[in-house]
């Protein structure tokens, strides 16, 4: 059993050598562009709410789900550039693709929306794959992903047109927006080259702001390379009272589906109206593993899952 | 019950008064999305299988199987009978559920018998049977052309490979999981 175990974990090497060089070029990357690495708290008081993500307690706090409320406070305090690589925990999250305690790559950029984020990715992304030794393309199983900038744009309207067997609009209308994303459009993204999916419904996006155009569209995207998404990006809402108004609506979408409750980060929602126009996106850095080590387990780029320990 | 959180391969769960075994899940999950859980089911009475799609509020009722020991009588129009020695209650399978099993259908042998609220699903042998040999082309000493085993034939009509000095009369041991022979059997 122990022998087994060592020679698991021997032989996940290649894998976990990718993942430590891939680390070192997203942190070079950062701080060439004058960003500031933060560590915020792993165990926080109260968790953003959000309608379909549970939390992990610990002891009377939750483990995060994300970083968002901390870094968006350094943000209002006047902190412009700041990333963040640290683990997530979100409960009951178990498949090829994901894992309950997660590594995410969290940056924020202040005076600019989600548009310049598109920017950040493709040249993230373009310059971990040159330092792996994959320079302008990479193999996907089997496959062979381009990277040459700018990557395709596709609306969440045109995407549900052109690969799903109804409208974006229907889909809401008769809850089933997450099966036709996830069964129909998420295995065709991103197969040639990268794509990012972008302008979501509005109620799909709780805590982006809405087009200054078009309230019914939250600038929200995400990020998908070979079927595999990978990053979720918003414009981030700046208004506090509409910001309370959606948690409460989440909290509401919790106790209807009898999830656990959470308490309303009200220490984030008193400094929301400080914070400047910005943008900020989360990247999961297991995912990025998982493409360039050519693997669709997540298993496979990580020492260790809750099963092994 | 269970939930969706429970759905795994190899579940037995029962969807509309039929058993399902769950032959392949996964969790999937876009963004910041509900929980989904693909699954694909196969039906254990009729073998249809088809794909769905699970929520996190979704429940589910076990499938609740039984195996009960019952004795093998005869096969009549493609149709295995076993009846249960104590209640004489008899059920019928068919060529599908009986499997490979019907290779060593010998008479009166005891199997387990899987059952879905009375209804017949599967069934499983003892792991070793003991069979006469009908069948075998005799041993030519020192033949090496024949090489290392000969093929016989044995009371059920099965027939499979065994070492060159198994003749016609003798009893052999067989694994029904393999359908390999094991050894020769005295007496």
């Amino acid at each position: 059993m122990i022998e087994a175990d060592s020679w698991r974990l021997a032989a996940r090497a290649d894998a976990l050598w990718l993942r430590a060089r891939m680390i070192r070029e997203i942190r070079r990357f950062f701080f060439e562009m004058g960003f500031l690495e933060v560590e915020t708290p792993v165990r926080i008081p109260a968790p953003a709410p959000e309608s379909h993500i549970d939390t992990i307690a610990s002891a009377e706090w939750f483990l995060q789900t994300s970083p968002e409320l901390c870094m968006k406070r350094l943000l209002a305090a006047g902190y412009p550039r700041i990333f963040q690589i640290c683990k997530c925990f979100r409960a009951g999250e178990r498949g090829d693709r994901h894992l309950p305690e997660f590594t995410i790559l969290e940056w924020y950029r202040g005076g600019t929306d989600y548009r310049t984020l598109m920017g950040d990715c493709e040249v993230l992304i373009k310059g971990v794959a040159r330092e792996l030794g994959f320079d302008g393309a990479f193999p996907r199983q089997g496959r062979r992903i381009r990277l040459e900038v700018p990557w395709e744009r596709i609306t969440v309207r045109d995407a549900f047109l052109r690969f799903a067997s109804m409208t974006d609009a229907e889909a809401l209308r008769r809850d089933c927006f997450d099966e036709i994303l996830a069964c129909e459009i998420e295995p065709r993204l991103g197969m040639e080259a990268p794509v990012f999916l972008y302008e979501y419904p509005a109620e799909l996006g709780a805590l982006a702001r809405v087009k200054e155009t078009d309230p019914g569209i939250a600038e929200r995207f995400e990020l998908y390379i070979a079927g595999l998404e990978l990053a979720n990006a918003f414009s981030e809402l700046t208004d506090a009272e509409e910001q309370r108004r959606r948690f409460e609506k989440a909290l509401e979408d919790r106790r209807r589906d009898h999830r656990p409750a959470y308490p309303m980060p009200e220490r984030f929602l008193s400094t929301l109206s400080q914070m400047p126009p910005s943008a900020g996106i989360a990247l999961g850095v297991d995912r990025l593993a998982m493409l360039f080590a050519d693997t669709c387990r997540i298993e496979d780029v990580v020492a260790f899952t809750p099963e092994s320990l | 019950m269970y939930t969706a959180s429970d759905l795994r391969k190899g579940l037995r769960i029962k969807i509309e008064n039929d058993p399902y075994i769950i032959t392949e899940f996964n969790f999937v999950k876009p963004g910041k999305g509900q929980a989904l859980y693909r699954c694909k089911l196969k039906n254990m009475i009729n073998g249809n299988q088809f794909e769905r799609t699970f929520r996190s509020v979704d429940v589910f009722e076990a499938a609740d199987l039984q195996e009960k020991r019952m004795q093998y009588l005869y096969k009549e129009e493609g149709k295995y009978c076993f009846m249960d020695n104590q209640s004489y209650e008899q059920v019928f399978l068919s060529e599908d559920q009986v499997g490979e099993a019907k290779n060593f259908l010998l008479d009166n042998i005891e199997a387990e018998i899987l059952l879905f609220e009375d209804r017949p699903l599967g069934i499983s042998l003892p792991n070793f049977i003991d069979v006469v040999v009908t069948k075998a082309d005799p041993w030519a000493k020192g033949d090496s052309v024949s090489g290392n085993t000969k093929p016989v034939t044995v009371q059920t009509g099965y027939q499979l490979q065994v070492p060159p000095f198994i003749e016609e009369g003798e009893k052999i041991r067989i694994d029904t999981r393999s359908g390999e022979y094991l050894t020769r059997v005295k007496g």
